[in-house]
Formats: C-alpha cells, sequence, structure tokens
C-alpha cells in the first residue's frame, strides 16, 4: 500500500527532467536497430491475455542473448516503447565508445553495477528514481545470459521493485529460440526464427513471502512458452 | 506480351482462378450443403496463397530474370530458416550455420545467376557439403555429429538447391527459330517456369481431389493421414492430361514429352510433400506455420516445388536436346 509518505507521491514528477529528448541521429538508429534486429531474428509477437499499455509497467523476461532486450523494445507499440528503458549490466554496456553509447543514448539504458553494490545507492533505489512516474523498465530477473537456455532461479530485485511500487504492473515476457540466433559468445547471427510473448499482468500479493512470489513471477514467464 | 501464347496462358490462368476464387466464396456463403466447413476454409485459403503467388510471380516476371532469381533466392533463404529452426542444433553449429545462410545460398544464387551450370550443380552438394563437415568438426563438439550436420545438408539440398532450379530454367537456351527474337525468348523462358509451377500446384490440387473422391488405401499412415495411392495416381494421370494440352505454353515441348512431364512433376511433387510431411511427424508439429505463430509457413508452400524443380530442369534439357538434333 502507498503511504502519504511515499517519496514517488510527494516528490514531484521527474519525467520532464528525465526526457533528454535523444537527438534524431540516435533516434534512427535505434529504429534501424529495431528492424534489423526484428527482420535477423523474425521475431513474431504475441500478446496473451495481455494489451500493449502504457502505463507504467515492468517487463520482466528470460535472459538468452545480448538481442533479448532490444528485441522486446522493439516489439513494444511506438508510443509505449518511447517510455520504455532496458536495465542492463555496467561492467559490460559501458566497456568501449560504441557500447556504451548504443546503451546510453540509442536504447536509453538504464545501467546497473553489477560489480560494487552500495547500500545507500541500491539498483532497485536507482530503478525508481530514474523511472519516475512515466517510465516503463525491461529487467532481466536471472541478472545474466542462460547457457543452456534453461530459465533460471530470479534474483530479487524484482520482489523489491513489487515491494517498493506496489501499483506498477509487472509483465511476465518470454523470449524463445533467440539463444539460437545469437548465443552467448557469439558475434555473428544466424537468422532463425524466434518469437516474444507478452503475458498478463501480476502483482506482488499482499504478506506474499520473498521467494514464493519469485517463484510464481518465474512460473509466468515459463508458462508463456507453452502456450 | 504481344506474344499469343504468353497472352493466352495469362488469360487461361487468371480466368481458372476467378471461377475458383467464385466458387470457393459460394461454399462459404451457403455453408448448408454438407460439406466440411474446415475443408471449405482451407479451400479458400489455399485460393488466395495462389493470388498471392502468382501476383509475386508476375511482378518478378515483369521485373525480368534478376528479379526473378532474388525473389527466389529470398524465399530459399525464408524456407531454410524455417527448416534449421525447426530442426534442434546445438552451440557447435552456430558458425557453420552462419555461412550456410551468408555465403554459401547467396553464392548459389549468383552463379544460377550467371549461368554457370558446370559449378552451381555441384557447388552446394560437393564444398558445401565439405564445409559444412569440416567447420561443424572445428567448432569442437562431437556429439550426434553426423546427424546434426546432415540436417543442415539436407537444409541446404532442399531448400536452397533444389529450388534454385526453377529460376535456372530462366537460362535454358530453349528459344526455337520462330521465337529466337530477344524479347519472344525471353517470355518462352518464363512460360516454361510458370508451366512448372502451374503443373505442381495443379497435381498438389488433384491429390487432395482424388483422394477425397476415392482415396482408400493410405500410402505410409505414420507419415501422412490424408495422401493415398489413388490420390498419387489420379494427380500423375490428371497432371500429365493437362500438361498435354498445354504443351505449347512450354517452348520444347511436344504434347508427349510434356505429357511425360506433368506425370514426373506429379510424383516427384508427390514424393517432396511425403518428405516434408515425415520430418514435421517427426518433430511433432502439423506445418511449418504453426512452428513460430504468425509466420505463415514457406517451406509448406514449396515442398512439391523443391523436389519436382530439379526433375523438371533436367527433363526440359532433354527435351531441348531432342529437338535441336
Amino acid at each position: 500500500m502507498l503511504s502519504p509518505a511515499d517519496p514517488h507521491l510527494t516528490t514531484p514528477p521527474p519525467a520532464a527532467a528525465n526526457v533528454v529528448g535523444r537527438s534524431p541521429v540516435c533516434h534512427a538508429a535505434g529504429l534501424t536497430l529495431a528492424a534489423i534486429a526484428r527482420v535477423l531474428s523474425g521475431a513474431s509477437v504475441r500478446w496473451i491475455a495481455s494489451q500493449p499499455d502504457t502505463c507504467q509497467r515492468v517487463y520482466f523476461s528470460n535472459h538468452t542473448s545480448h538481442l533479448d532486450a532490444l528485441l522486446i523494445w522493439s516489439s513494444l507499440p511506438r508510443a509505449v516503447r518511447e517510455l520504455a528503458r532496458p536495465v542492463a549490466a555496467k561492467d559490460y554496456w559501458s566497456r568501449g565508445a560504441v557500447r556504451r553509447w548504443l546503451a546510453e543514448k540509442v536504447f536509453n539504458a538504464l545501467l546497473i553495477d553489477r560489480t560494487d553494490i552500495k547500500v545507500h545507492q541500491s539498483p532497485v533505489d536507482l530503478m525508481l528514481r530514474e523511472i519516475g512516474d512515466t517510465k516503463s523498465l525491461i529487467v532481466f530477473p536471472e541478472g545474466s545470459r542462460s547457457v543452456n537456455g534453461e530459465i533460471g532461479d530470479f534474483k530479487s530485485g524484482l520482489y523489491y521493485l513489487a515491494k517498493k511500487r506496489p501499483e506498477l504492473e509487472l509483465v511476465p515476457v518470454h523470449v524463445d529460440n533467440l539463444n539460437r540466433v545469437l548465443p552467448r559468445g557469439e558475434f555473428l547471427p544466424v537468422p532463425m526464427l524466434s518469437c516474444i510473448t507478452f503475458g498478463p499482468p501480476l502483482w506482488l500479493e499482499q504478506q506474499e513471502a520473498k521467494l514464493d512470489f519469485l517463484a510464481r513471477a518465474r512460473r509466468a514467464v515459463m508458462a508463456l512458452k507453452e502456450s | 506480351m504481344n506474344d499469343p501464347r504468353t497472352l493466352a496462358l495469362i488469360v487461361g490462368v487468371l480466368a481458372l482462378l476467378a471461377i475458383v476464387t467464385a466458387v470457393g466464396q459460394f461454399l462459404r456463403r451457403h455453408p448448408d450443403r454438407g460439406l466440411d466447413p474446415a475443408a471449405i476454409r482451407s479451400f479458400n485459403s489455399r485460393i488466395r496463397g495462389w493470388w498471392i503467388m502468382c501476383t509475386v510471380l508476375a511482378a518478378a516476371f515483369w521485373l525480368g530474370t534478376t528479379a526473378t532469381l532474388v525473389l527466389f533466392g529470398l524465399v530459399s533463404f525464408w524456407a531454410l530458416r524455417e527448416f534449421i529452426t525447426l530442426t534442434p542444433t546445438r552451440l557447435g553449429d552456430h558458425r557453420a550455420l552462419f555461412w550456410v545462410f551468408f555465403a554459401f545460398t547467396p553464392a548459389h544464387y549468383i552463379l544460377v545467376g550467371y549461368d554457370r551450370y558446370d559449378i552451381f550443380s555441384i557447388f552446394l552438394p560437393l564444398y558445401g557439403t565439405l564445409f559444412v563437415l569440416a567447420r561443424v568438426a572445428i567448432a569442437g563438439d562431437s556429439k550426434r555429429f553426423l546427424e546434426r550436420t546432415a540436417k543442415i545438408q539436407a537444409g541446404l539440398m532442399v531448400c536452397v538447391y533444389c529450388l534454385s532450379f526453377a529460376p535456372a530454367l530462366l537460362q535454358l537456351p530453349v528459344a526455337t527459330p520462330a521465337n529466337a527474337e530477344p524479347p519472344l525468348a525471353a517470355t518462352a523462358n518464363f512460360r516454361l517456369l510458370f508451366f512448372l509451377i502451374l503443373l505442381v500446384q495443379f497435381a498438389d490440387c488433384m491429390q487432395y481431389v482424388w483422394s477425397r473422391m476415392i482415396g482408400r488405401r493410405l500410402v505410409a499412415a505414420s507419415v501422412s493421414s490424408n495422401r493415398t495411392w489413388e490420390g498419387l495416381l489420379g494427380s500423375a494421370v490428371s497432371t500429365s492430361l493437362l500438361a498435354s494440352v498445354l504443351w505449347w505454353a512450354a517452348p520444347p515441348y511436344q504434347p508427349w514429352q510434356a505429357a511425360l512431364a506433368g506425370f514426373v512433376v506429379s510424383l516427384m511433387g508427390f514424393a517432396g510433400g511425403m518428405t516434408m510431411s515425415a520430418i514435421k511427424r517427426d518433430r511433432g508439429v502439423t506445418d511449418y506455420g504453426t512452428l513460430v505463430t504468425g509466420h505463415g509457413g514457406v517451406l509448406d508452400r514449396i515442398d512439391s516445388t523443391c523436389f519436382a524443380a530439379p526433375v523438371f530442369y533436367h527433363i526440359t534439357l532433354l527435351v531441348a536436346d531432342v529437338a535441336v538434333r
């Protein structure tokens, strides 16, 4: 439940300050890369018991490939896409000028420091501060790319996001076959057909324990694979 | 376009399509005839497929040989990705697959475009095979080695090599003295390609019709539940009849040669359909389209053409050879 003391209600929405408006070059680069990725991965997009919406959401997905965030981002309708910010690992995406430019300028990604987590500057707080009252997040709760295509256990970040902002819609996303398009450790893609499935949103139940919630969220992603 | 044979073929096909479309729409609006609604739906979706096929082919023909080659190259590429997506691969196949998609497939079509029959007829079967074997071996994963390499080769053979014989028809020297002038000679080759596609589609259709009407004995129940011996035979006879009636459309053919070609095309189309059914059954899917939701299965549409194209190509070579002597 939201208390009046919740900082997100008392502070003015920082959204206006956040939307720096990407330069046209970065914007075009984003659209081009998204189009190339869509063609290469032959991605079909399904919404099961769910609709695209511009309300504030956290898209959480299994993680198999570097293309995941790009594909999810590009498969959202344009108005929704403008609001969605992928969360990525700082140690990987800030190495080298190209990666940094892609992450920060083109995809407007939120870089999280995986190696040096401070108590006062927890990733969850950072995410919540950055999205304000308008933006959405694309997160990969497994923490890193899966090696064998299996979905690993979820890290607790998703739970704390839900606990601190219980009204956020948590939308499960399943990415299928992208690990065959661009597996871990490869840099040349093979154009196999992949599929991205969005499921119905879920919320943290009252009194729901952390591990129960994380297991439920993981099952929600796995259920989309079969549907 | 000012060639009466081409004109007759176009008008005939359009008239036929218009008639079957009208029949399909009539059946859809009057569902109380005791016919299976699912069968009517599949009939109508097949007709839609034919319209799309005709439109795309007409556009490619109008744009010329290169455009047609590019079109078939893209179809091959898409069919191959459906094929490979369906078959399980391992990480060790990744690099080999990359080169298969982005180097071998385009290179093969470029060779076809330059009319180098001496090279393109051996390029994928020989060098493609050697490359796939060696590249997968070098990747260092020996598990199910032969099985994995065989899958990639089978995909290359069916989706790229076999299908490319259809646009290769455009390069055959089939011009007779009567139509040796450049524009007419070119339309003669396009008619040949169109003749093949028409026969394959007709054979597919006739197999379905004959199986429905008098089909009793299934060829292989565990592979396909609707392909019967009666359908196969009926389709072979009807297709050779149609081919012998349309012999004038395909330049070097005499009526009896066309009938023979129609017979063989029908058998090969059947073989292609059975082969793809076997692969699909093994992988537990009903068609390549359902593999990934939202994609119409290209491979489902072209399986018969893939098998019929090389045989038709070589029969045409023989017939043209006989015609010259």
